[in-house]
């Protein structure tokens, strides 16, 4: 459960991705401070994919998923853990990173609160949404392919609403639909979902 | 007519039966209505004043669309009878519904980005409708290749089934996400596919027919596609059956 | 009685494997499963540990009182031997590992990170995991696979001292345990016949 390995490459792959986005669309700080946010957050969630097939693939290959399921913990329990866990490892220094990549896109200054705080609200539906997606590809050989291309429209209303949030926030104008919506959305996935993840699990373990 | 009859057809033998009697009737009236819409629809309508002769797509473009949602709207419903009364027939027919399901999106996007470059004199606009149309294609997407990835018949089924359940909440919650962020992006670039209810009667009826002959293509090929699914899982199984005895 | 399995059939791969199993297995008593590669014996073992369904049949057991060991150990190698037995210690709700440790002379090993033990060292460490459960009825798949003939008997001695305090052990494997309270049980005669092709859904199994 613990002891994963490889969670920090998301972080390094969230700095390079913002790092050529000015060499792709040019270094104009006008253009960059307008789609910051949006890039910001896209970079977030492709950071968050890259390490979502470490979530159970290392439990699988040794034989501990196998044994937690025999175990006294509760499917659901294990499952939400692992999205616990893929947070405090991904998400969590993804949101913290997050500032200091909006000072290389030139963030206007309003933006960088209502970054964090669109961050720290979504990222937690895209790990327990994207746990989802491991558990249904973790018996796969070549799942991570599958993986993203399941779990990639299932992050799309979280995307929508966490980027609006941000780039409302960048230009100052009211936000608070958007917030509660995206709030709305990672309280709801992180309630219910477990319970689809689990069941996918029973069913790969069979 | 009691409704339990009908579980009768989720014996694969008595399916198979059912759908070699059936399937000639409806596929060629499936022929005959589209034959009658399109030609209707196409030859025998007057063009649209503002419009002109590109507002005949509709008769491709409104019964493709109807049926991209309504064969997600099946899928659902195999999907949910597969996990509650664990018949094979249901799952296979959610799978062979999805490949058909996915070609009518493209088709109502094709025909949509073809009818919308004369309208409004650009292939493709991040209108609510059109966006979420790209999202069920790709939501269709990866239902076909996660059927195709698994090996094992029966769990590829449940976790099919899983994520036909899941991934409808989440294609309901994407449709009101990009209605709410389009909105939020450009006020008043109401790009409005509601043609119904201004349409006039001499578009509607050839519509409805054209309509009624998707409807009937869809279950003819369902029907077909269900039971080539039923025969290629019967071989796999007797293939099994014979590794087990050597 | 405190496993009781009666007209079990199960599954692998959606074809029937075994069909009409029924056993009981007392407190003290151990049963070795018997039978030729592919029979189902590793299905078997799944199914009564509650990993998969069974197709048919009934498997009675006292809650939370199961535990079960596979082919593949569960071992995190980054974490040490002790570290490796206190996280299943936690996870079944007991504290101790030192009888655990003791029984499989994992003492010298407590500190060192389980990646760095050989094959046979860390199927110890495995099946050391079975003592911190103190769970009664242990449902071993292949235990044996890469221990040495003094490892074995080691494993031996935990599964006695585990039967004389009233646990019960399901254990699948080819090789003679030397366990003299230990059953054979053979499960070539429990071979599915294939389902008629006109069955229901006979086609698809």
């Amino acid at each position: 459960m613990r002891a994963g390995g490889g969670f920090g490459l998301g972080l390094a792959f969230f700095l390079i991705v913002v790092v050529l986005v000015p060499f792709g669309v040019g270094p104009q700080s006008a253009l960059l401070s307008t789609i910051a946010p949006g890039i910001l957050w896209l970079g977030a969630l492709l950071a968050c994919l890259l390490s979502l097939d470490r979530i159970l693939a290392l439990d699988w290959e040794d034989g501990s998923l196998d044994l937690l399921a025999t175990s006294p913990l509760p499917m659901e329990g294990i499952v939400s853990v692992k999205a616990l866990a893929h947070w405090l490892t991904t998400g969590l220094p993804l949101v913290l990173a997050a500032p200091v990549l909006g000072i290389l896109l030139n963030l206007p200054a309003p933006g960088f609160g209502w970054l964090v705080v669109s961050l720290a609200l979504g990222t937690p539906a895209l790990s327990v949404i994207g746990t989802f997606g491991a558990a249904l590809t973790v018996g796969l050989k070549r799942g991570g392919l599958l993986l993203s291309l399941l779990v990639l429209p299932l992050y799309m209303p979280t995307l929508i609403f966490g980027a609006e949030v941000a780039r409302r926030g960048a230009e100052g104008m009211a936000l608070g639909t958007p917030l509660a919506l995206l709030a709305g959305i990672t309280c709801g996935t992180i309630a219910l979902l477990p319970f689809a993840s689990a069941a996918v699990l029973r069913v790969n373990l069979r | 007519m009691n409704l339990n009859a009908l579980w009768a057809y989720a014996n694969p033998k008595k399916f198979i039966e059912t759908a070699d009697r059936v399937l000639p009737a409806v596929a060629w009236l499936a022929a005959l209505m589209l034959a009658a819409g399109l030609i209707w629809g196409f030859f025998f309508t007057p063009d649209d004043f503002r419009q002109g002769s590109t507002v005949k797509i509709i008769y491709l473009h409104v019964p493709a669309a109807l049926m991209a949602i309504n064969a997600w709207l099946m899928m659902l419903v195999t999907s949910l009878v597969w996990i509650v009364r664990r018949h094979h027939v249901s799952a296979l027919a959610a799978r062979a519904a999805a490949p058909v399901g996915m070609v009518m999106t493209l088709i109502a996007l094709a025909t949509g980005a073809l009818w919308g470059q004369p309208m409004w004199g650009t292939w493709w606009a991040w209108d609510p409708r059109l966006t979420s149309f790209l999202i069920l294609f790709l939501f269709y997407l990866g239902y076909i290749a996660l059927w195709e990835a698994i090996e094992n018949d029966d769990t590829a089924a449940d976790l099919t089934a899983i994520l036909c359940l899941v991934g409808s909440v989440f294609a309901l919650l994407s449709r009101y996400a990009v209605n709410f962020w389009n909105q939020g992006l450009h006020q008043g670039a109401s790009l409005s596919l509601d043609k119904e209810e201004n349409v006039a009667d001499v578009f509607w009826y050839p519509l409805l027919v054209s309509i009624a002959g998707f409807v009937l293509l869809f279950v003819a090929l369902v029907l077909m596609r269900t039971r080539t699914e039923i025969r290629a899982r019967r071989m796999r199984a007797l293939l099994a059956r014979e590794r087990m005895q050597a | 009685m405190v496993l009781s399995v009666s007209d079990l059939s199960v599954a692998r791969g959606g074809i029937p494997v075994l069909e009409g199993v029924s056993l009981r297995l007392g407190p003290g008593e151990a049963l070795v499963l018997r039978g030729p590669n592919g029979i189902g014996k590793t299905t078997m073992l799944r199914t009564v540990a509650g990993l998969q369904p069974p197709l048919s049949g009934a498997i009675e057991a006292a809650p939370e009182s199961l535990v079960y060991a596979g082919h593949a150990d569960g071992i995190k190698a980054t974490l040490t031997v002790e570290e490796n037995l206190s996280f299943w210690a936690q996870v079944f709700g007991s504290k101790d590992v030192s009888a655990a440790v003791d029984a499989f002379d994992l003492d010298p090993l407590r500190r060192r990170p389980a990646g760095a033990l050989s094959a046979g060292q860390k199927r110890r460490l495995g099946l050391a995991r079975l003592l911190v459960t103190g769970r009664t009825i242990w449902v071993l798949d292949e235990p044996t696979v890469s221990l040495d003939v003094d490892a074995v008997a080691m494993f031996a001695g935990a599964v006695r001292a585990h039967l004389a305090e009233g646990g019960a052990a399901l254990i699948a494997t080819h090789i003679d345990l030397r366990i003299p309270e230990a059953r054979i049980f053979d499960l070539a005669p429990y071979r599915a016949a294939p389902l008629g092709l006109d069955d229901f859904d006979g086609a698809f199994l």
